[in-house]
C-alpha cells in the first residue's frame, strides 16, 4: 500500500489539504497526517513514499490523485529538502515539522525526540541552565532576553512551588510558527517545557494558546495525554485565551492564567521572581522553549555556532503579506532582511515593486527597500529604530498608503489596550485622531470651547500641519516612554518608522502652504 | 485649625533592613522594599503622581512618576521601582518634565473643564498635578473621543460617582479589593472604552457594594464623592476623634466647616482602623443633626400626659427632688441608675459616682449586663482580667483564626476587613455559628470549617474540641506546665477527655458532624498562631460564662495566649462597652474591676469622695426591674440605653418601669423606654463633648469637640448639674480632670493623661509604671491572675427547650447598615439598606408552613408574639430561625425569655424556641405598643406669647 503524507495544519487545511488527504484515502493509500512544510505556495502538498525518499507534488487536488500515484503529475516538485525555499534552511527547531505525523510518539522518539530530555536528565539543574545560557538562545517572543539567564534567575528562586509557562498567545499579524509548532510537533514544545522544569525545579506547566487556535489547542491537548507519562511528575495543562491581544504580554497573560482580567502587571517583580500566583515563574515563547531540545540533544555548541552577533541559533521566519513565497523559513541570524523578502520570499505576489516591509508585527516598523541590507540581527533592527520581534515579515507593494498604515497602528493600539495606562488608553485614541486629521490635511482649528471668552488660555489660532505633526512626534515619544508595556511602548514603532520613511504620505508641507496661499 | 489632607507616601511602609540612595543629590536611608516615591516623600520629594496611594499597593498605572535612574534604560515608574543601595535617582529633569505634560495633556483632553464648580475644587488630585507640570495647552483639543456624557450613578445615599470625571486610576477598585475586601468594584471593557463598574453595571446601591467609603476616600478627584461635600463645600478644619458606633473603636478625622460637620474620614494614624471605616461610621452621622432630636429638658407628672418643656435648671431640681423624696419614702437603695456604653469613660465614671456618692448605694448597672458580662465574668476567672488579650493588629500574626458566634462583616465591619485580609493572605479560617455568615465563603474568603451547630449547644463543642486535642495529645505541654495552674489542668483535661464528651457522643446534640469537629480542633491546636474571636452569639446564652471559660481553655491548652497573633478576643458591641465596665459600671464592682466588698478598694474612694460607700453589691437591671414590680426600687436614671427595647422580654420590662415613681431618661431621642420616662433631659452626641471611648482591645482614645452641644450641655455637665443639685458639689470644668480623676483611683489607668493620649494617639490599658506605653498583648510572661486557670464546664442545656408547639429556634444578630436598637442609623439614610427586620427562615421550614419569600409571618415564643416579614434563605439551617432587632416595630425582644446566664445575668436573647405561622400584620401588642408609643411622645406646645 502507498504511503502518502499530507499536511493537517489549519493553513494547509484551509488550502484544501483535508479534501486531498481523503481521496488518497478513498484511493486505497495510507495517509499519514503531518504539519506543514511551510510553504503555502506549494500547497496542498502530497508526498509520496519512494524509495528514493518522498517526492512531493504540489500544489495538488483530488482530482490529481492518480496522477500523483503513476507520478505523471506535473506539480512534482521532487524531494522536498531539495526544493530552493527548503535547501538553504537550517531547521534546528522545525526539524521534524512537516515530517513526521504530529501526535505519534513512536515518529517524534524515531526522529531524535526525547534526546534533549534525556540528556537534561542526566545533568543537574545548573548544568541545563549552564548549557542554555552557553547556547546564546535569546527569547523568541520579541523582547530576545537571553533565556538561560532567566532560567537562572527562577532556579535561584527559593519557593515551595515553580511554574513553567509557555506563551502561545501568537497575536502578531502575519506571524504563525507557533501555531505550526504545535500542529506539527507539539512533543517538541512539551519536551522543551520538561527540560525547563527540570531546569528551574518546577512541577506544572501551562500552555496558554489563544482561542483562535483550535487545532492546535485540540493538538496539544492530545499530546500532553499522550506524553503524560514520557514527562511525569511534571504535568501540563492547556489554557485557553479570551481574544486579547495584550494577554500575550507575560504579565497581563499572568493575570489571565490566574482568572483576573487581562491587564498588564507592573514590573518590577519580575515574573521569574513572582509570577503566577506570586511564584517564580517561567515564561518563554514556543519558538523558545521549543529550541531548547535540540541544544541539549546536539549540545549548546551546535546551537551557537551559527548566527550573527549578540544573535545566536536559528529563527523561524515568517513571510506574509503581499509576497510570493508566504511561509516559514528558518535560518541562522544575520540573513539581510532583502535576501528574506526578494530571493527567499521571491518579492511581492501582485508583482509590483516592494515599497515597505513590516517586522516583527503589528508594532514592528516599517522599513522601505533601502534598507534591506539590514541583517536580521536583534541589535542591528534596534539600531535602525526597529525591531525582530517574533520574527514576522508583512511585505507591501508600491500601493501601500503609509498614513494609513500608521493610523492602523495606532487604532490597533486603541482597539487590544487594556486600559491600565494612560499613554496607551487615551494616547492611541487620540493618535488616530490625530492621524486623521493630518491624512485629511485638516489641522486643528480652535474647538468652540477654546475660543469661549471663559477660556484665557486656549489658543484660538488654527494649528499648522507641522504642528500636528510634531504633536504626532511627541505622542509616540509619551507612549514610547510612558507606557507600562510594550503594546503602547511599541505602537511609535510603525508610526514613527512610517513617518520618518514615508513622509510624502503624511502631506507635504509644500500642499499646506499653497492652501494658505 | 486649618486645614491640611493627611501626608500621602504613594505606597505602603516597607520593614527591611536600611537601604542609601540618592534623590536629587539627598542622600536618603529607607527601608529596603520601600518605593522610590516613599522614599521621595519621606525627604519631602514630591514626585507627581494619581494612581498611587499609600493605603495601596503600587500600580503603576497612571506613569505621572515617572523618573530617571542612572544606568537604567528608560523612565520607571517610582511608585513600583523599590530602592536599592548606592541608587542615583533624578526626579526632575527637562525630559521627566515633558513626559508627565505629555500624560496630563491627555488626561485633560478627556476630563471636563468646570473645576470651578466642581464639588473636589481645591481637593482634587488630577487639579494638583496639572498645576505641578505646567499643562497650559491641551493641543488634542477638547473635541475628540471622550467620556463626558457618562451619567451620574447617584443611587448611594451617602456619595455619587461621576464617570465624567473619573480618570480610571483604579483606586477605587484596589481599595474595595485590598482595603475592604468586598470587591465590589470592576473596571469593566477595556482600552479607552475601560469604566469603573459596581458589581455587574448595577450601580453602587444595587451592587455587592457595602458602602465603606474606602472608594471614596482613595478617589483622587470627584468621580467618587460624598453628597454632603457635593452641598457643603469643601472643610475648613479638621478634628481627630472617635467613632461612637461598635467596639472597633476607629478614629476619624471629623472635617468641618465652621461649626458644621462635612464628612468623616477614616483617620491613616488610627491605630484600630488604619485609615479604614464603615457606612456607620463614615457616613451614617447624619442622626447628629436630626430633626427627632430633643434640645430641651422636659418633665411631666405621669406618663398619660404628653411632655412639658422646661428649662434645665428647673428640669434638675426635679430630678435631685423626686430622687431625694423617693429615698425619704422609700429607703437610700430605692434608686438606681444605668451607665452608658455608648458614653464616655468620663461620663460613665461620673454616672456610676453619682449613684456610689450621692444615691449611697450600688444599684449601677449598664448595658454590658446583656452583652458581654459573660465575658467579663469567664476571662477574669480564667486569665485574670475582664478583657480581651489582643490589640486588632495581631490578627496580622494568626494562622488559624477560630471565629465562634460573632459576624464581623456586619458586626464589626473594619475588623472583618482586617481579617479577611489576613485570610486572603493564607490565614486558615474555622466559623462556628448556626448562620452561614459571610465569612463562611465570600469572595477570595473560604472557612476551612463551618461548624453550623445548633443554638445553645457552644459548650458541648468547644469541650468536644478539647476532648480531641487532650487525646490526640495536642496541648502545648510546656506551655500548660510553665503557664497553667496544673492541678485544675489536671481536672480539666480528665473532663473533657471522658468519651460522653467527645465528638461523637455529642454529634446528635450539636448538628455538626463528628469528623468536622476533629478537623477544627486539630487545625485551631496545630496550626501556627490560634486567634479566637466572639461576639454575643457566646455570651447570650445561659452559659455564657461557661462558653467564654470553655474558650479560654482551648486557647490556654494550646499555648495561645500571651504572643501577637492569638489570643481570646471579644469582639465588644458598644464603642465604649469596654470603658464602661472598666468604670466601675457593675453593681458589684468599683473602677478597675474591684469588688465593692474590698475595703481596701473602697477606702481609695471613700477617701477621695468623701463619703462612705455602701460594701454591699447592689442590684442589676433585671433587679431592679423586678424590684420595681414588687414596690421597692422607684427611681431610675438612665443615660443613653433603651432597655425596653434592648432588654429581653419586653413586657416585663415595660411592667417594672411602669410601676417606678421617676424614670428618668437622658438621650438624644425619645426613645421607647422614654415612653415611661417622667422626666427627659437631652443628650448630646459624642461631637459635641470631650472624652474617651476605650474600645474592644482596651484602647484608651480621644473623643473631641467638633461642635457646641445643641442641647446646651455635654452630657458629663448634665451629670455633674444633677449631683450638685444632690448636694455632691462636684467641680469638673474639663473631662480631663475626670481622666485624672480615674487614673488616680484605678491602677490599670495609671499613666493615663489627656497628655499622654494626644502625644500616642491612643494607648491600651494596663498603662502604668510598668508599662508606661501601655500593653497590646496581654497575660505575655504570666497570667495577670499568675497561673492560668482551667475550669471544668460541664454542658447544661437551656430550660429553653423546643417541643411541639415552638418546634423552631430563634437566634438574633445584627446587620452592617444598622446598630444595635436603631437610633442612630434608622435616623440615617441607612434604612436604605435595611428598613425593616426579617425573619430568616430555610426553604424547608418556610415550604411546611406555606409561607412564601416577603410574607408577613407570625413569630410565637412562650414570652410573647410579633409580627415581621419573611426572607427565605439557606443561610439558616432547617430547624433554626434568626432576626435582628433594629426596628422597634418588630419588638423581637417581646419574644424572648427570662433565661439567662447562671453567672452574670446576661440574657438568653440567643436562643428562644418559637413558631413561625402566616399572618395578615402586626399582632395586637405590636398594635397596642404603637398606639401607646405615639400617645406617649406627645410634647405639649407651649402657648405663643401675647
Amino acid at each position: 500500500m502507498m504511503r502518502i503524507f499530507v499536511s493537517k495544519d489549519m493553513a494547509s487545511v484551509a488550502l484544501g489539504a483535508d479534501s486531498l488527504a481523503e481521496a488518497f484515502a478513498s484511493a486505497g493509500c495510507e495517509v499519514v497526517r503531518t504539519g506543514s512544510r511551510g510553504l503555502f505556495a506549494i500547497e496542498p502538498l502530497a508526498e509520496v513514499e519512494t524509495d528514493e525518499g518522498r517526492i512531493a507534488y504540489g500544489p495538488v487536488g483530488p482530482n490529481d490523485v492518480s496522477a500523483v500515484l503513476d507520478g505523471s503529475h506535473p506539480a512534482r516538485i521532487g524531494r522536498i529538502e531539495d526544493h530552493p525555499f527548503f535547501s538553504g534552511q537550517q531547521r534546528f527547531t522545525f526539524a521534524r515539522c512537516g515530517v513526521t505525523d504530529p501526535l505519534s510518539l513512536s515518529d517524534y522518539a524515531a526522529h531524535g525526540g526525547w534526546k534533549g530530555l534525556e540528556t537534561a536528565l542526566g545533568l543537574s539543574p545548573q548544568a541545563v541552565v549552564d548549557a542554555v545560557k552557553a547556547s546564546g538562545l535569546r527569547g523568541r517572543g520579541g523582547a530576545g532576553f537571553p533565556t538561560g539567564i532567566k532560567w537562572q534567575t527562577v532556579l535561584d528562586a527559593a519557593a515551595d512551588e515553580k511554574f513553567i509557562i509557555c506563551n502561545a498567545d501568537e497575536g502578531d499579524s502575519g506571524t504563525f510558527a507557533d501555531r505550526m509548532l504545535i500542529e506539527g510537533d507539539p512533543f517538541c514544545l512539551i519536551e522543551g517545557m520538561a527540560i525547563a522544569s527540570h531546569a528551574v525545579g518546577a512541577s506544572h506547566g501551562y500552555i496558554y494558546i489563544r482561542s483562535e487556535y483550535p487545532s492546535a489547542i485540540a493538538a496539544m491537548r492530545e499530546a500532553i495525554a499522550r506524553s503524560a507519562t514520557k514527562i511525569a511528575p511534571f504535568t501540563l495543562e492547556v489554557r485557553v485565551g479570551a481574544g486579547t491581544y495584550v494577554c500575550g504580554e507575560e504579565t497581563a497573560l499572568l493575570e489571565s492564567i490566574e482568572g483576573k482580567r487581562g491587564e498588564v502587571r507592573a514590573k518590577p517583580p519580575l515574573p521569574a521572581v513572582e509570577g503566577l500566583f506570586g511564584r517564580p515563574t517561567v515564561i518563554n515563547n514556543v519558538l523558545s522553549l521549543a529550541a531548547v531540545p535540540f541544544i541539549l540533544a546536539e549540545g549548546a555548541q551546535a546551537y551557537a555556532e551559527v548566527g550573527f552577533g549578540r544573535s545566536r541559533g536559528t529563527m523561524p521566519v515568517q513571510i506574509a503579506g503581499n509576497v510570493k513565497n508566504g511561509g516559514l523559513y528558518e535560518i541562522g541570524f544575520g540573513v539581510t532582511l532583502g535576501e528574506l523578502v526578494n530571493q527567499i520570499g521571491g518579492g511581492t505576489a501582485s508583482g509590483r515593486p516592494v515599497r515597505a516591509v513590516q517586522v516583527g508585527g503589528p508594532l514592528g516598523a516599517y522599513f522601505p527597500p533601502s534598507m534591506f541590507h539590514l541583517p536580521f540581527d536583534y541589535e542591528a533592527f534596534a539600531e535602525a529604530g526597529g525591531l525582530i520581534g517574533h520574527a514576522g515579515i508583512t511585505v507591501f507593494d508600491d500601493t501601500v498608503d503609509m498614513a494609513h498604515m500608521a493610523r492602523f497602528a495606532m487604532e490597533f493600539c486603541a482597539v487590544e489596550s487594556c486600559g491600565k495606562c494612560t499613554p496607551c488608553r487615551i494616547g492611541s485614541t487620540r493618535g488616530t485622531e490625530l492621524i486623521d486629521r493630518i491624512v485629511a490635511k485638516a489641522p486643528r482649528a480652535a474647538g468652540t470651547l477654546e475660543t469661549l471668552p471663559q477660556m484665557r488660555n486656549a489658543r484660538t489660532a488654527a494649528r499648522s500641519h507641522e504642528e500636528e505633526i510634531d504633536l504626532l512626534r511627541d505622542l509616540c515619544d509619551t507612549m514610547k516612554h510612558g507606557s507600562l508595556c510594550a503594546l503602547g511602548g511599541f505602537t511609535p514603532y510603525p508610526v514613527l518608522s512610517a513617518l520618518d520613511h514615508f513622509p510624502e504620505d503624511f502631506g507635504s508641507g509644500h500642499a499646506l502652504t499653497e492652501a494658505a496661499e | 485649625m486649618t486645614f491640611t489632607r493627611e501626608k500621602d507616601f504613594g505606597t505602603p511602609e516597607a520593614t527591611g533592613e536600611a537601604v542609601s540612595l540618592t534623590i536629587d543629590g539627598q542622600q536618603v536611608s529607607v527601608p529596603a522594599g520601600t518605593s522610590i516615591m516613599r522614599a521621595a516623600a519621606m525627604v519631602e520629594t514630591a514626585i507627581p503622581k494619581l494612581c498611587a496611594t499609600d493605603s495601596l499597593e503600587s500600580f503603576g498605572s497612571c506613569r505621572m512618576c515617572l523618573v530617571e535612574i542612572e544606568g537604567r534604560k528608560g523612565y520607571p515608574a517610582s511608585c513600583t521601582t523599590p530602592v536599592a543601595s548606592g541608587m542615583v535617582v533624578r526626579t526632575e529633569t527637562d525630559k521627566l518634565r515633558k513626559l508627565r505634560r505629555g500624560v496630563m495633556e491627555l488626561y485633560i483632553s478627556d476630563h471636563p473643564l468646570d473645576c470651578l464648580t466642581c464639588s473636589a475644587n481645591g481637593d482634587c488630585e488630577l487639579q494638583d498635578m496639572a498645576g505641578a507640570v505646567g499643562l497650559r495647552d491641551v493641543r488634542f483639543g477638547f473635541e475628540g473621543a471622550n467620556h463626558l456624557e457618562g451619567c451620574k450613578d447617584e443611587s448611594n445615599p451617602y456619595f455619587t460617582f461621576d464617570p465624567a470625571k473619573c480618570i480610571v486610576c483604579s483606586r477605587c477598585v484596589r481599595a474595595c479589593d485590598e482595603v475592604q475586601g468586598t470587591l465590589a468594584l470592576t473596571v469593566d471593557g477595556r482600552g479607552f472604552a475601560s469604566k469603573i463598574s459596581a458589581s455587574q453595571g448595577e450601580g453602587f446601591l444595587a451592587s455587592e457594594c457595602v458602602s465603606c467609603g474606602a472608594c471614596v476616600q482613595a478617589c483622587p478627584t470627584s468621580a467618587l464623592i460624598e453628597n454632603t461635600v457635593i452641598e457643603k463645600g469643601t472643610p475648613d478644619r479638621a478634628v481627630v476623634t472617635t467613632c461612637a458606633y461598635c467596639g472597633v473603636g476607629c478614629t476619624f478625622r471629623a472635617e468641618m466647616r465652621g461649626e458644621e460637620l462635612v464628612r468623616m474620614v477614616p483617620w491613616k494614624e488610627g491605630k484600630a482602623n488604619h485609615g479604614h471605616s464603615c457606612v456607620k461610621g463614615r457616613f451614617a452621622w447624619g442622626y447628629a443633626q436630626h430633626r427627632d432630636r430633643i434640645l430641651n429638658p422636659m418633665v411631666r407628672n405621669s406618663v398619660d400626659e404628653p411632655w412639658r418643656e422646661v428649662s434645665w435648671d428647673e428640669a434638675i431640681v426635679h430630678v435631685a427632688s423626686e430622687f431625694r423624696r423617693i429615698q425619704n419614702s422609700y429607703g437610700t437603695r430605692a434608686i438606681g441608675g444605668i451607665t452608658s456604653s455608648r458614653c464616655t469613660n468620663e461620663e460613665t465614671f461620673l454616672v456610676q459616682k453619682l449613684i456610689r456618692q450621692g444615691f449611697g448605694n450600688n444599684n449601677v448597672d449598664t448595658c454590658a449586663r446583656v452583652c458581654h458580662s459573660p465575658t467579663g465574668y469567664g476571662l477574669k476567672t480564667t486569665f485574670g482580667t475582664s478583657a480581651g488579650t489582643q490589640d486588632f493588629d495581631s490578627v496580622e500574626q494568626a494562622d488559624v483564626v477560630l471565629v465562634i458566634g460573632a459576624n464581623p462583616t456586619d458586626g464589626h465591619p473594619v475588623f472583618g476587613s482586617r481579617l479577611k485580609k489576613r485570610l486572603r493572605e493564607g490565614a486558615k479560617l474555622i466559623v462556628i455559628d448556626p448562620r452561614r455568615i459571610d465569612l463562611v465563603r465570600s469572595p477570595h474568603v473560604e472557612a476551612a470549617h463551618h461548624l453550623p451547630l445548633r443554638p445553645g449547644t457552644n459548650v458541648a463543642l468547644l469541650t468536644a474540641m478539647a476532648h480531641v486535642i487532650v487525646t490526640e495529645g495536642l496541648v502545648d505541654e510546656t506551655y500548660v506546665r510553665e503557664r497553667c495552674d496544673t492541678e485544675a489542668y489536671g481536672e480539666w483535661a480528665a473532663f473533657v477527655s471522658d468519651p460522653a464528651r467527645s465528638p461523637e457522643a455529642i454529634e446528635e446534640l450539636t448538628g455538626v458532624p463528628a469528623a468536622d469537629v476533629c478537623a477544627a480542633a486539630r487545625l485551631y491546636a496545630t496550626g501556627g498562631n490560634g486567634a479566637i474571636y466572639y461576639g454575643l452569639g457566646v455570651t447570650e446564652h445561659s452559659q455564657g460564662s461557661s462558653t467564654v471559660m470553655a474558650i479560654a481553655n482551648l486557647a490556654m491548652a494550646t499555648g495561645n495566649v500571651g504572643k501577637p497573633g492569638a489570643g481570646v478576643n471579644p469582639l465588644r458591641g458598644q464603642n465604649n462597652v469596654q470603658g464602661s465596665c472598666d468604670m466601675g459600671s457593675f453593681p458589684h464592682e468599683l473602677p478597675g474591676y474591684r469588688h465593692v466588698s474590698d475595703s481596701v478598694a473602697r477606702a481609695q474612694f471613700e477617701q477621695d469622695w468623701g463619703v462612705t460607700l455602701d460594701a454591699e453589691p447592689g442590684l442589676r437591671i433585671n433587679n431592679m426591674l423586678d424590684a420595681a414590680t414588687d414596690g421597692t426600687f422607684k427611681g431610675i436614671f438612665i443615660q443613653g440605653e433603651d432597655i425596653l427595647q434592648s432588654d429581653p422580654n419586653t413586657t416585663h420590662v415595660a411592667a417594672g418601669l411602669a410601676a417606678m415613681e421617676c424614670v428618668v431618661v437622658q438621650d438624644l431621642f425619645l426613645n421607647e423606654t422614654a415612653n415611661y420616662a417622667h422626666v427627659f433631659l437631652p443628650g448630646s452626641t459624642f461631637l459635641e463633648k470631650d472624652g474617651t471611648f476605650t474600645n474592644a482591645e482596651r484602647r484608651i482614645q480621644r473623643v473631641r469637640k467638633v461642635m457646641e452641644p445643641k442641647n446646651g450641655y455635654a452630657d458629663w455637665e448634665v451629670v455633674q448639674l444633677v449631683a450638685n443639685a444632690m448636694g455632691l458639689g462636684w467641680t469638673y470644668t474639663h473631662p480631663s480632670q475626670v481622666m485624672n480623676e480615674i487614673a488616680r483611683l484605678t491602677p490599670t489607668f495609671a499613666g493615663v493623661t489627656y497628655d499622654v493620649l494626644d502625644q500616642r494617639g491612643s494607648v491600651q490599658w494596663p498603662v502604668n509604671e510598668a508599662a508606661p506605653d501601655g500593653t497590646p498583648t496581654m497575660h505575655i510572661d504570666h497570667f495577670v491572675r499568675g497561673k492560668g486557670l482551667f475550669v471544668v464546664t460541664d454542658y447544661v442545656p437551656t430550660d429553653e427547650r423546643t417541643g411541639p408547639r415552638f418546634p423552631l429556634l430563634l437566634t438574633t444578630g445584627r446587620i452592617l447598615s444598622q446598630y444595635n436598637v436603631g437610633a442612630q442609623t434608622r435616623r440615617t439614610p441607612n434604612e436604605a439598606w435595611h428598613a425593616e427586620d426579617r425573619l430568616e427562615i430555610h426553604p424547608h421550614d418556610a415550604e411546611n408552613r406555606g409561607i412564601r419569600d416577603g410574607d408577613w409571618v407570625a413569630l410565637r415564643s412562650r414570652a410573647g408574639e410579633t409580627t415581621l416579614r419573611a426572607l427565605i434563605t439557606d443561610r439558616v439551617a432547617p430547624g433554626v430561625v434568626y432576626t435582628t432587632f433594629h426596628h422597634p416595630d418588630t419588638q423581637a425582644n417581646v419574644i424572648t425569655t427570662d433565661f439567662s446566664d447562671w453567672a452574670t445575668n446576661c440574657p438568653e436573647y440567643k436562643v428562644t424556641a418559637v413558631q413561625v405561622a402566616p399572618s395578615n400584620g402586626p399582632s395586637d401588642w405590636q398594635r397596642r405598643y404603637r398606639a401607646q408609643a405615639d400617645q406617649s411622645r406627645r410634647i405639649e406646645t407651649a402657648e405663643p406669647a401675647e
